[in-house]
């Protein structure tokens, strides 16, 4: 199909020196690259937020510990939420869409190359605004500190009374900086899928990746706007002397909950949307079964991205809302779990009767979908309003959005990690490598997330820097920071096995899971033009129909 | 920029919406979502300033201004047209008169400000209603002066004898976003002189 070559300036093999290499990653315009430096750049932040982490927990692994300040503590806190969801996931999953779109939907570029250079750049300038208030919240002499408002910074905490210095005005303008590339990427990905496609892919054949991703982008701009216009209005606020949030003037703190909330829950699934397209591409290639329901896979992600722009205030039901707001977001809470729960279904009924492969991509999937199934149970808890007046603001809360992010999303992430690794890369991971990953992060998951929720339910507030002995919450939180070193190592194990299967791997070929999207009728890694030429489909498996010529898909689709 | 019929086999026919348009149409969504949260938080506060000066002591209907830019969206739809026919001739006259309705529209809005600043004494930090009213007619004006520029731009372009019918296309474009920012101000209009009236 596509896998003889062109002539390109340039190729592999001339030899040049770094400078002309940085020179050509910083001024590229290709999706794949962005899309390198996306998932480059998010894994830096990764260790990072990781690390600070691991100083929450080193805290709270016993009463009255003093590993660090209560100053210290908030920033940890506060810079740990707000990398791990705007730094890491995020970059990391437009990464993933940048490099793959294109290729899946048979294009040579995305729909503005210029426009993803901005974007990539504008999010990797927000990340390191978001840091130098480290040296420049307090002046520019290096006395700085972390923003320590939470990753929510409610009011009135965020005001200039309660928050001296430049700490939260570094938070505001990283966010306001990274939306705008956010944004700018979203639009790119929409305008990619509707208009980019190779001949015969229509919507309905187009990969459910292409499908999920689309809802996703456009989430992305129904809901990072509201938060870019609440980021406006706290600046002016802060340097302005405006009343937004100002109570004594007739401001209110609650609007910012809600405008916060109304970009926070869409986040939510602009996060897992990514994360069910990569499980929505591997299952069925390491079951040797193509997607059960496909169309219903795509009308339950149009619900969800509809649904889930209408739940965001049950992270307010403690605040006192009145009950029909409260019965309002308690029943649009439960609605949504039924799109997602048609989805767990449609995976379940695409393992079924399969040919299951247990390789790394499919084991990371696997424990997406019960872990995933668990969070969203303990979503529905919560989602009930009486029951979260219980639990708001507990440890059960963290450790509900912990296994949602950790357990769906990240898992998921790793899956697509180890399954696109060989075509980005041109090498083969080691399958031993990512077997202890996957083993020693599902142990340090599960020994820290399952046993957070305890402490929680025991009446555990979240975000305190310590705890009195004998209420019941040692032992708990003694097994959940030891949880936490397996997941450092996992993570650890994982970025070896990158770094050396990409030194020593072997070469993987161009399609080494016998695979039927089109990315794998490229070569790995895929050249600057992708497809020598445009491919043409006719079913949603193109490359089953080159595989079997005899009995192609187009047939009975 | 069109990214209609490619060709192919024969066989198939195939169809794909221009990239430039629905570009616009997200940055529009976009756009739209940052005003909402504007105007939901002005109609939040509308009534709730603890001291003066009030919306209805201090502001005054924009009658003529509104009229102008509103009008502009008629000019530049003309303008389009005019570009679409390869007339560019009366495409710059009718360009150059849109223009000149949004420089208008701007002029309006800074005599205004110049006067709710200096002789009723209303700043963004005054209250409630200078900090929602300011910052929902600023974005607004913002994006004005955002579409000025742009619209500016090509006018260069046409002087300099750069725009030709086949670039009607990314006029169209352009043109819709300009759409956008008068759709925008009927609703900030509605919103800050009728209703917080």
């Amino acid at each position: 199909m596509s896998t003889e070559s062109i002539t390109w300036p340039r190729t592999a093999g001339e030899s040049r020196s770094f400078v002309d290499h940085l020179h050509e990653w910083v001024v590229t315009v290709d999706h794949k690259r962005l899309g390198v430096l996306y998932v480059l750049y998010a894994l830096v932040f990764l260790l990072i937020a990781g690390i600070e982490a691991i100083v929450i927990r080193i805290q709270l692994i016993r009463p009255h510990n003093d590993f660090v300040s209560p100053q210290v503590f908030n920033r940890m806190f506060t810079m740990h939420g707000t990398t791990m969801i705007f730094f890491v996931i995020m970059p990391v999953l437009f990464g993933f869409v940048n490099y793959l779109i294109p290729l899946m939907i048979g294009a040579r570029d995305m729909a503005f190359p210029r426009l993803n250079a901005f974007s990539f750049w504008m999010t990797a300038f927000g990340g390191l605004l978001l840091y130098f208030s480290l040296i420049g919240a307090n002046g520019l002499y290096g006395a700085g500190n972390a923003p320590d408002v939470g990753w929510f910074a409610y009011a009135p905490l965020t005001s200039r009374t309660f928050s001296v210095g430049h700490s939260t005005d570094f938070w505001t303008l990283s966010l306001l900086v990274s939306g705008f590339g956010s944004i700018g990427t979203a639009i790119n990905i929409v305008a990619t899928v509707l208009c980019m496609r190779c001949p015969g892919m229509t919507l309905a054949k187009m990969p459910l990746f292409a499908w999920l991703n689309l809802v996703m982008a456009g989430l992305v701009i129904l809901c990072v706007s509201p938060l870019t216009a609440a980021q406006i209005m706290l600046l002016v606020d802060r340097y302005l002397g405006g009343h937004f949030f100002d109570t004594q003037a007739g401001g209110s703190a609650v609007i910012w909950m809600h405008f916060f909330w109304v970009f926070g829950h869409p986040e939510v699934y602009v996060l897992v949307l990514p994360a069910f397209a990569f499980a929505s591409e591997i299952i069925p290639v390491f079951s040797r079964k193509p997607i059960f329901g496909y169309p219903v896979m795509v009308g339950a992600t149009v619900a969800i991205g509809f649904i889930s722009m209408s739940v965001w205030a049950h992270h307010m039901f403690t605040v006192g809302m009145s009950s029909a707001a409260n019965n309002f977001f308690v029943i649009s809470t439960m609605a949504i779990a039924v799109p997602t729960g048609i989805k767990i279904f449609n995976w379940l009924a695409t393992m079924w009767g399969g040919k299951i492969e247990f390789k790394t991509p499919m084991l990371f999937c696997i424990a997406f979908l019960f872990q995933f199934l668990i969070a969203g149970l303990t979503g529905i808890m919560q989602g009930a309003a009486p029951f979260d007046w219980h639990l708001g603001n507990s440890y059960f809360v963290v450790a509900h959005f912990h296994y949602v992010i950790v357990g769906g999303i990240l898992f998921c992430l790793f899956g697509a990690f180890y399954y696109w690794f060989p075509k980005m890369t041109g090498k083969m991971y080691s399958e031993t490598l990512g077997k202890l990953h996957f083993w020693l992060f599902i142990v340090g998951f599960h020994l820290t997330f399952d046993f957070m929720h305890i402490p929680g339910l025991l009446g555990m507030p979240r975000r305190i820097y310590t705890y009195e002995p004998g209420r019941g919450w040692d032992t708990w939180n003694f097994i959940v920071t030891i949880g936490a070193f397996f997941q450092a190592a996992g993570i650890l194990v994982f970025l070896g096995n990158l770094l050396w299967s990409y030194f020593r791997g072997k070469a993987a070929g161009s399609d080494p899971w016998d695979a039927w999207t089109l990315e794998w009728s490229t070569n790995s890694p895929p050249p600057a033009y992708n497809f020598a030429s445009i491919p043409i489909v006719k079913s949603r498996r193109p490359l089953w129909d080159l595989k079997h010529p005899d009995d192609p898909d187009w047939k009975y689709e | 920029m069109s990214a209609t019929s490619v060709a192919t086999d024969g066989r198939i026919e195939w169809d794909r919406p221009a990239r430039g348009r629905v570009g616009m149409f997200g940055l529009i969504a976009a756009e739209a979502g940052i005003f909402t949260i504007f105007v939901v938080a002005y109609l939040f506060y509308v009534g709730k300033s603890l001291t003066g000066p009030m919306p209805k002591d201090v502001l005054s209907v924009p009658v003529f201004f509104t009229i102008c830019l509103l009008s502009s969206s008629l000019t530049i739809h003309l303008a389009a047209k005019a570009l679409r026919r390869g007339t560019v001739r009366s495409f710059g006259i009718l360009w150059f008169a849109t223009i000149s309705l949004g420089a208008a529209f701007l002029y309006g809005t800074a005599r205004e400000w110049h006067r709710l600043i200096f002789d009723e004494g209303l700043t963004i930090s005054t209250n409630l209603f200078g900090t929602t009213y300011y910052s929902l007619v600023g974005l607004h004006g913002f994006h004005v002066v955002v579409g000025l520029l742009a619209l500016f731009v090509a006018m260069v372009f046409t002087f300099l004898g750069g725009v030709r019918a086949e670039h009607a296309e990314r006029i169209d474009v352009l043109s819709l976003y300009w759409h956008f920012v008068d759709t925008v101000w009927i609703v900030v209009f509605t919103v800050v002189y009728v209703i917080g009236r």
